[in-house]
């Protein structure tokens, strides 16, 4: 990137841990260009929860798998704390960027062996490998569990498993696709704390896809609002939800927003 | 065996086709099909290997082992379905298993003439043919079934290779299980063509099984190696070059 750019950024952009810049992406769907993403420009600082929320089909999930880059964007650039992510080695930015799915799937084998994936990735021989139960203890799950095979967990517990898989890693940056969709309400807000406090313990970067409102109040500094793969709205949580600015961050308050495109 | 006695062998074919039509199997233009392409198939096949038998021209060789793997790329390739590249896949596999088999037969002393070196080389591509088949087939279902898998392992940071290693062992058994079921129960449940053939013949039974033999451990390999190549040529073809994988 050009050092002129970095320097007319005001200074609190140093604080930017993710910013994606006029992003675009378009797909051949039956000899015709459907656009995913339009021009989405936005940014996640750093050890802050940012939700990411939108209408079904409005290309939330898409822009989260563009950051890890399972997806490649046909335009515009993201960057992580500055460095174009096209520049850092894939295996490298995806061990850094980690992603929750939002349905647990498991490898076949143990709890502890799915939480193991990752690290066995990219620790040398020589190295020790980690504790697995760390990190069940890290997401509040029973160590005792470390054998079992996590299919048998509830859904609450499979996502956390999931969780600890992803933070076996050490992401710096932690993609959340509606994890809590398919818990039940307790369950739900459980994991929203936990996911809180790690955030504010371990300087996380956290972006959550949610489509719950109530959610993304409670746990959100920062908001992103997409509409048919443009951002409509970005900003501060508490502005965002005191009053949009925009016609369609009213009307998807009030939960009248189209869903697909 | 006298034409006529060939002719009445048509029979058999006959009960097939009434097991077709009594169960409307709709099998019986297949059928029909089949039986006139395997007279003239065969028949062509006599023609031309008693002319690159009588020759003894390498070129003549050459040029028969070629057709024999061409043709077997492409039917094994139609399994393929989905897989860009399918036919060269299938083609390099093969031919790399074929070259193989064949060094290490002339290592053993086998003799390098058409007699020897057309019908063992038409057992080994016959069967890589069919394992390639398998193999293809396998791997595109296996990859469908488990494409969340592999996406997940590549968000831990997984290589396109790790992440596809359980649908790539998957599809390598797969090919692999037909020639080991039946080295399991060859000479008890079947007798194979080739010893079948020397035996009808006239051959000594116990140097037919010798024959049998290597032809059963020649295959074994020749189908492993042909599917392995198969699918790390394959797996590839699902990926782009960043590690992501390719929209269905």
């Amino acid at each position: 990137m050009p050092s002129s750019i970095e320097m007319e950024l005001p200074c609190w952009v140093l604080k930017m841990k993710i910013e994606l810049r006029n992003v675009g992406l378009s797909i051949q769907q039956d000899a015709t260009t459907v656009e995913l993403l339009t021009d989405v420009s936005l940014a996640a600082r750093l050890g802050v929860i940012h939700a990411l929320l939108g209408p079904s089909g409005s290309g939330k999930s898409t822009l989260l798998y563009t950051i890890n880059r399972l997806r490649e964007i046909q335009g515009g650039q993201i960057t992580l704390e500055g460095k174009d992510t096209r520049q850092i080695k894939v295996f490298e930015l995806r061990r850094r960027i980690g992603l929750v799915m939002q349905k647990p799937i498991f490898f076949p084998g143990t709890v502890g062996e799915n939480i193991l994936y990752g690290p066995r990735l990219w620790l040398k021989d020589n190295q020790t490998l980690v504790d697995p139960k760390h990190y069940m203890e890290l997401v509040q799950l029973d160590p005792a569990w470390v054998s079992r095979d996590p299919n048998t967990l509830s859904g609450g517990q499979q996502q956390r498993v999931s969780l600890a898989r992803t933070l076996a890693n050490n992401p710096e940056v932690l993609l959340l696709d509606e994890p809590t969709s398919a818990l039940d309400a307790q369950a739900g807000e459980h994991l929203e704390t936990l996911i809180s406090s790690l955030c504010s313990e371990r300087q996380l970067t956290v972006i959550w896809v949610t489509h719950d409102l109530h959610q993304a109040e409670r746990i959100a500094k920062d908001v992103t609002l997409l509409y048919r793969g443009r951002v409509v709205e970005h900003g501060d949580a508490k502005c965002f939800f005191a009053g949009p600015s925009t016609e369609e961050g009213r009307t998807y308050l009030t939960g009248k927003l189209g869903g697909k495109l | 065996m006298s034409w006529l006695a060939l002719s009445l062998s048509l029979g058999f074919v006959g009960l097939a086709a009434i097991v077709s039509r009594y169960q409307e199997l709709g099998l019986e233009k297949d059928l029909a099909i089949a039986v006139v392409r395997t007279i003239i198939q065969l028949t062509i096949a006599g023609y031309v290997l008693s002319y690159v038998f009588a020759s003894q021209h390498l070129i003549f060789m050459v040029l028969m082992l070629a057709l024999m793997m061409g043709v077997a790329a492409q039917n094994a390739a139609k399994r393929g379905k989905g897989i860009p590249g399918a036919l060269r896949i299938v083609l390099i596999g093969i031919v790399i298993s074929e070259a193989l088999s064949l060094i290490l037969l002339l290592f053993l002393g086998i003799p390098g003439t058409p007699q020897y070196i057309i019908p063992l080389s038409g057992m080994i591509i016959g069967n890589s043919m069919v394992a390639s088949g398998v193999t293809l087939n396998r791997f595109s279902s296996e990859f469908k079934l488990r494409r969340g898998e592999v996406e997940l392992a590549l968000s831990l940071g997984a290589a396109p290779k790790k992440a596809s290693l359980a649908v790539i062992k998957a599809a390598v058994k797969a090919g692999m299980i037909p020639t080991i079921d039946s080295m399991k129960t060859v000479g008890l449940v079947q007798l194979p063509g080739m010893m079948t053939g020397q035996i009808l013949a006239g051959a000594d039974p116990i140097q037919a099984v010798r024959y049998q033999i290597l032809v059963m451990f020649m295959i074994s390999g020749a189908t492993a190696i042909t599917s392995l190549i198969v699918v790390l040529q394959g797996y590839l073809t699902y990926f782009t070059p960043e590690a992501q994988l390719k929209s269905s």
